[in-house]
């Protein structure tokens, strides 16, 4: 399929979805809770459901901002179970979101008689589709999914430059940080926050598969390249980013080799992301297959006289 | 009503039964898998593994097609999403072994990317010419109550077998669980037993994606071994109860899904697990909340009244002439330590309680006989603590108190007659080697 301006705003809007969701997901990673994305893009259910019943309408501000508060629910259920029932986190995690989904899943069901509530439709949005549904700022006229992408990328982007020096510390060293009177606590919260905020403006414009990948991939990536944390967070960025494109073009580039027309964007931006993610676990400068196995060899030759001098 | 509930809970139906023992044997079998995940701080491989089944059921589906076969064929689509199952866990373990990602992000990583690709792989399986794809994706979402004879008997077989399994490998499963860096110094294949409890894992996440639906294999792998935990600090123990807990809300889920028709039974089955999981995080004996509090109030309280103690011994202590054990100001025990005034009037109805105190003028504290001797026990305590560290330890006379002061509570009789003989044949109690 050849390239449109179609593809263009698809490409534009992925990316922008990909670095708003970089920027927390940096440190999601360092603070080892990268599975958040997936546990409150599950968990979300149930605010989708409660918000419909509320409304009795599939109007996207009140669902956003239903799912927005469970998704924060989320995140605060998971920090008690394990703060106060000593449970490792993963475990904690896993039993909010599994417990907060079936809960969902029960209300939808259980109205699932006068109302059309289709949790596969309403749940996720389809990037494909985000062209048809334009809004206009004066002049401009651009996808309402970039919008919002964009959007919660500019609030994303002002919390970290502001609140820089206290996420940095509080990412590594909690303990200081409250020692200098930064409060840990809040800061873990806003980031929760942040997270769930952009998680589900996402995927509702977008698409939860992304969310996920995106959170986590580039900034693991970018943590095989670099060990400095504002480098990491521009190379998480950049690498969502590409991979946004790269994974649209795969998109309608590859299925036509096997005369299929195309397939899924998000997919596939996934998986893109999932090649960068490859290419720098085996050739980064540092810590990659390549050099750690130049490193190996390296030691060998010049260990290699002691080794024959004791034998 | 009631007459329909004890049918469907003592498995009157024949359908019901078998759909309720199938259910009731992949708890058990996710359980006591779960119970090894959980110390393997991987619980959430599950959700990982089953998202990761994806391509592997699209590849699987779109080569059956291409050979001409009707691509729905079960087991060659459960043959697929196994083979996936297996490079993504496989993906992961590489990833952990050669890079400083840790687990969580390489789980994240192969989660996420192997669902992309599997969604990519749907895409373009749907749009093959001949391919009758549609229903393909809710295949990972299962309908535990249209389960028929075969599946039920296939999940049960496979539950069991996988359950023997992992109690077969019992002992090297602690081994990686509780000491891996032991494991492997002693020569234990680590690796290849990772692979072999993440193999387990795979086939019944696999069968039971199918049967009963992705959310409810994730929560059956997890919560009743997390809620086991608050129940007892014996592993053998941890996997009965955990295998008891998941068949239980097997069991229940089901049977109460049975009785109010058209309810998702996994949901159901997920929430009563979960109503089990937080009564066990509340009132699990080992662990449990309530009862950790009620420990620690408990310490609070006996640390506070031998204080109490110490200070009135100490203050009688420093009146001129022998010792002797006559009333002490209340105004003077109070401004000895540093405490609120109603932690002190807590503190002292307490030991009044336990017969430490004598009843005596309002305004003084007149400690009684075993009060006194309860008293001095504690003073020499704290006393040959502060010698010991001041004389073996070289810690400054001025820094001992504090250090003393929490010591005291927890030494046994046989730390002090250690210390005895360590600081020779002081058998009294010895001054205060610093100013009260």
């Amino acid at each position: 399929m050849p390239w449109t301006t179609f593809d263009t705003w698809i490409a534009v809007t992925g990316m922008l979805c990909a670095i708003s969701c970089a920027i927390p997901g940096s440190f999601l990673v360092l603070r080892k809770m990268s599975m958040m994305g997936d546990a409150i893009s599950h968990a979300v259910l149930p605010g989708l459901a409660l918000a419909f019943f509320a409304t009795g309408a599939r109007d996207s501000f009140p669902m956003f901002i239903g799912a927005a508060a469970v998704g924060i629910l989320t995140a605060l259920f998971t920090q008690w179970i394990s703060k106060f029932g000593g449970v490792d986190r993963g475990a904690a995690m896993g039993i909010v979101f599994t417990t907060l989904f079936a809960i969902g899943l029960i209300l939808i069901v259980s109205a699932a008689d006068y109302v059309d509530l289709d949790p596969s439709c309403v749940l996720y949005g389809a990037i494909e589709l985000t062209p048809l549904d334009m809004v206009s700022f004066g002049p401009f006229e651009l996808p309402r999914a970039a919008a919002v992408n964009g959007a919660t990328l500019i609030l994303n982007l002002s919390i970290v430059i502001l609140l820089f020096k206290e996420l940095r510390l509080s990412s590594f060293d909690p303990s200081l940080a409250d020692t200098l009177g930064f409060s840990s606590g809040f800061i873990h919260y806003l980031l929760m926050t942040m997270v769930a905020v952009t998680t589900v403006a996402a995927f509702e414009s977008v698409g939860s598969i992304i969310v996920i990948a995106m959170l986590i991939v580039p900034a693991a990536t970018a943590l095989l390249i670099t060990r400095k944390l504002i480098p990491m967070i521009a190379i998480a960025c950049a690498v969502g980013a590409t991979s946004a494109w790269l994974g649209h073009f795969m998109a309608i580039r590859i299925p036509p080799l096997f005369g299929i027309s195309d397939t899924t964007s998000s997919g596939t931006m996934a998986f893109a992301a999932g090649l960068l993610f490859v290419a720098a676990w085996v050739f980064a400068p540092h810590e990659g297959l390549v050099a750690q196995a130049l490193r190996g060899r390296g030691r060998k030759l010049h260990l290699s006289p002691d080794v024959k001098s004791r034998g | 009503m009631f007459e329909a509930i004890i049918d469907v809970l003592f498995l009157k139906d024949h359908n019901t039964r078998v759909v309720i023992i199938s259910v009731m044997l992949l708890g058990v079998s996710s359980g006591i898998i779960g119970a090894f995940l959980l110390l393997r701080k991987r619980s959430l491989m599950g959700d990982v593994l089953s998202h990761a089944t994806l391509p592997g059921i699209g590849i699987a589906f779109a080569m059956m097609t291409l050979l001409g076969f009707s691509g729905k064929s079960l087991p060659v689509l459960l043959l697929g999403a196994a083979i996936s199952g297996v490079l993504g866990l496989l993906t992961m373990l590489a990833i952990r072994s050669t890079t400083r990602l840790r687990d969580d992000a390489a789980m994240g990583f192969v989660l996420s990317v192997f669902f992309g690709l599997g969604v990519a792989v749907l895409g373009v399986v749907q749009k093959m010419p001949g391919a009758n794809a549609a229903g393909l994706e809710s295949f990972i979402y299962g309908k535990t109550a249209s389960m028929v004879f075969q599946d039920a008997v296939l999940i049960g077989v496979v539950a069991l077998v996988m359950s023997t399994v992992a109690i077969l490998f019992k002992k090297e499963f602690t081994l990686i669980c509780f000491d891996e860096a032991y494991a492997s110094s002693q020569g234990w294949p680590v690796i290849l037993l990772d692979v072999a409890m993440l193999a387990l894992v795979t086939a019944v996440t696999v069968i039971g994606l199918q049967a009963v639906g992705l959310i409810l294999i994730i929560a059956f792998l997890i919560i009743p071994a997390t809620a086991a935990r608050f129940w007892t600090q014996r592993l053998d123990y941890m996997l009965l109860l955990s295998a008891l807990i998941g068949a239980l809300s097997g069991w229940l889920g089901a049977a109460f899904s049975g009785i109010f028709s058209n309810m998702p039974a996994g949901a159901v089955i997920v929430v009563v697990a979960a109503s089990i999981f937080l009564i066990s995080m509340f009132f699990g004996t080992a662990r449990g909340v309530v009862p950790r509090l009620r420990d620690q109030a408990r310490l609070k309280r006996r640390v506070g009244r031998q204080h109490l103690l110490r200070a009135a011994f100490e203050i009688l202590e420093k009146q001129p002439g022998p010792l002797a054990n006559t009333p002490v100001s209340r105004a003077s025990l109070f401004a000895h330590r540093t405490w609120s005034p109603r932690e002190f009037s807590r503190f002292l109805a307490r030991a009044r309680a336990e017969d430490h105190l004598e009843p005596s003028a309002p305004d003084a504290v007149l400690l009684s006989e075993s009060g006194f001797g309860e008293a001095a026990r504690i003073t020499r305590n704290h006393r040959l603590w502060e010698l010991y560290l001041i004389r073996h330890a070289d810690v400054a006379a001025c820094h001992v108190d504090r250090d003393a002061d929490m010591v005291e509570h927890v030494l046994g009789s046989e730390i002090v007659r250690k210390l005895e003989e360590e600081l020779g044949p002081e058998i009294g109690i010895p001054q205060s080697p610093h100013r009260i």
